[in-house]
């Protein structure tokens, strides 16, 4: 699905990318851990393709397509998705038109006419079951006025609309409450299969314990320093990041 | 000829074709010489700093221009609501067209501003109410009021709510050159009655075109104005636009104006207040493009406790654009628990285009609540790269948060077929269609 080759990245001139390698695989879900300051936020930032960060070596291939050139938007119509950190809010736009819009584009740039009204308004409706949003909440302004916990839960719906082949969660778990990260992760683990594959990018093991990973990565320094299964994100939990910064020096 | 020399020395001719009574040929000579003494304001005056008429003063113009030059329904279709059923004053070159236009006597008055200034059964209106409201020494309201002749005249009595929404429409053909026109109107809105009232200028001829207008509102007790100004004009046609509303006790008049093209728009908007618990709304959208100008130039005088304001002025520029908002807001030291708000917010979509915003505040109360605040700013990166995550193209994603950006301006027009051409006008600006309404 996804190959990282020895991807450098850097803002402003500083490098925070120093050579990351990964291979995910379809219907795989990996985890990457790391200490603030480590470059997880930059990497999934980079996946997504924004410009604020400048690839200065390395591939993205995603299913052996060089995608290193693409826009953002272009990567998000080959099936690339990433829930944000801080979603943006966009008072004016409802989260319906916001994602008819995002759909249709999609579709547009696959040479499909826009879905009809009828089918988006059932699948609106059954994405929105799905991770137990109200359909009141759905003509407000998108992220306007929304809790921390509405605003992720926003994000995974979106991703269950737009049926990614690659998503990436980045640090999805933060400001949500138990109620709401059982939501979150009982709507991503319905939504992968065996044709798509999730990157969370995390700092706690928290999320770990109801999505359960194939693999755990660690970025350190901006480099992914140790790889396991998902008993390293236990180690981690209970030891902390020292050892394994230790470690890698 | 300079044009105010051309001007002065026409006015003997135009007296000669249009009689008036003594009220109104006093009001013409007086205002002939204070636009004589002051001329067209230069940008040495303080309220012009930002705004030049010298590209559209240094020309020629045709002041009275021939009687209807006849025009086709297809041609000017698109500039009415034809989707509902209005009342329309519609003018062709100054001159009413009786073809496209449905005025009424019935309950109301929607007519001709020449009729209501040439027959006795209009006199006490006219006596009471006409060139009441105008700032007269202000030069270019000076300029109409002593070329008015016509333009709208709409009087709403007493309890009367208007069911249809009254048009006034003014299209310029400029079939022999470039064109000089002042129109005028007359809005009465008596105890408790209500009206919506759209008003456009079109220019469908490729002459200059300039449209000095002047029109007075008058909102009693209890009454409610809804008013609309449309401006999406050719490049060739600028407009000065000067408005003045008086408002009685409990009063509510809303202005929206909606500029999106024209060579040069001025737009002095005055508020005055003569009772308490009065609300007055300014609203306005600004889109523009190439080397299109407007100013927006509003005053709200708040001389009676209680009363309320609301200014939410919003502007996108692109390319060589140019915008300015002047807003003041004076409160008289009676006028205590004034609420006045004041907000003007642009985005300069380009480099090359430009935004003045102006607050200006004079407040002699020291019980009052008034805000005001400016911003001026492009579309945000982090936004953009958000949408675009979603799959939306960086055009269709600009144009999604330049339409969010507007949805309050928008909101607010009580007209839904008004709105949602408007937003069919917003969409065709910013070249999308992005397949709903707001």
């Amino acid at each position: 699905m996804l190959t990282i080759e020895n991807l450098h990245a850097a803002v402003d001139g500083k490098s925070i990318l120093k050579g990351v390698d990964l291979d995910v695989k379809a219907g795989e879900i990996h985890a990457i851990m790391g200490p603030n300051g480590s470059g997880k936020s930059t990497l999934a930032s980079v996946i997504a393709g924004n410009e604020v960060y400048e690839m200065t070596k390395g591939n993205l291939l995603l299913n052996g397509e060089d995608i290193n050139e693409l826009d953002a938007e272009e990567r998000a119509h080959k099936g690339v998705f990433m829930s944000f950190q801080y979603p943006v809010e966009i008072p004016g736009v409802s989260v319906t038109n916001f994602i008819k819009t995002a759909i249709n584009s999609s579709r547009k740039a696959q040479g499909l006419e826009d879905m009809p009204a009828s089918e988006m308004l059932k699948k609106i409706r059954q994405k929105a079951a799905l991770l137990e949003i109200d359909t009141k909440f759905l003509s407000r302004s998108l992220n306007e006025g929304f809790s921390g916990g509405e605003k992720k839960r926003n994000e995974i719906f979106q991703m269950a609309m737009l049926e990614p082949k690659l998503s990436i969660l980045d640090e999805t778990d933060s400001g949500l409450d138990i109620d709401a990260l059982k939501i979150v992760a009982n709507g991503v683990n319905k939504l992968r299969n065996k044709n798509n594959a999730v990157i969370i990018i995390t700092h706690y093991q928290r999320l770990l314990n109801y999505i359960a990973p194939d693999f755990v990565h660690v970025l350190h320094n901006g480099k992914i320093v140790k790889s396991g299964t998902k008993d390293l994100a236990h180690e981690l939990e209970a030891k902390g990041y020292d050892w394994v910064k230790q470690e890698s020096s | 000829m300079e044009l105010k020399e051309k001007l002065l020395d026409s006015h003997l001719a135009f007296e000669e074709q249009s009689e008036v009574n003594e009220t109104i040929q006093n009001f013409r000579s007086k205002a002939l010489r204070i636009f004589e003494e002051k001329g067209f304001p230069t940008k040495k005056v303080e309220s012009w700093k930002y705004t030049s008429l010298a590209p559209i003063v240094n020309k020629d113009y045709a002041l009275f221009p021939k009687t209807d030059s006849g025009i086709e329904l297809k041609t000017v279709k698109p500039y009415f609501l034809y989707d509902i059923d209005t009342y329309k004053v519609v003018f062709i070159d100054g001159v009413f067209s009786p073809f496209l236009s449905e005025t009424t006597h019935d309950g109301l008055d929607v007519c001709l501003l020449s009729a209501a200034l040439s027959k006795p059964k209009y006199k006490p209106i006219i006596e009471k109410y006409y060139n009441k409201a105008a700032i007269k020494d202000e030069s270019l309201t000076a300029l109409n009021t002593a070329f008015a002749k016509e333009g709208a005249y709409v009087y709403i009595p007493k309890s009367k709510v208007s069911e249809k929404p009254i048009e006034i429409i003014h299209f310029s053909t400029g079939e022999q050159k470039a064109l000089w026109l002042q129109p005028r109107n007359l809005i009465v809105v008596e105890e408790n009655a209500q009206v919506q009232i759209i008003e456009r200028h079109q220019s469908i001829c490729e002459h200059d075109m300039v449209t000095n207008t002047v029109t007075e509102i008058y909102a009693h007790k209890d009454s409610f104005v809804d008013y609309y100004k449309i401006q999406n004009d050719l490049d060739s046609a600028s407009l000065i636009d000067n408005t003045y509303i008086v408002q009685e006790k409990n009063s509510h008049a809303s202005v929206h104006t909606f500029s999106f093209g024209g060579k040069l728009i001025r737009n002095n908007l005055n508020y005055f207040h003569k009772g308490e618990n009065i609300m007055s709304t300014l609203k306005g959208l600004t889109i523009l493009k190439g080397k299109q100008h407007v100013d927006h130039n509003t005053l709200v005088n708040h001389s009676k406790p209680n009363c309320n304001s609301h200014q939410d002025y919003k502007g996108i520029y692109s390319e060589e654009s140019k915008g300015v908002f002047n807003g003041k807001i004076f409160v008289d030291k009676i006028a205590q628990k004034t609420n006045a708000f004041q907000q003007s917010n642009n985005i300069l979509i380009d480099n090359k285009a430009t935004i003045n915003s102006k607050p200006q505040l004079e407040i002699f109360a020291d019980d009052v609540k008034c805000s005001h605040g400016c911003t001026i700013g492009q579309l945000d990166e982090d936004t953009l790269f958000y949408l675009r995550s979603r799959g939306i193209p960086r055009k269709e994603a600009k144009a999604l948060l330049t339409y969010a950006f507007a949805n309050n301006i928008l909101q607010s027009v009580k007209i839904n077929v008004l709105k949602k051409r408007i937003n069919g006008q917003i969409a065709e600006k910013l070249g999308v269609n992005l397949g709903f309404d707001l």
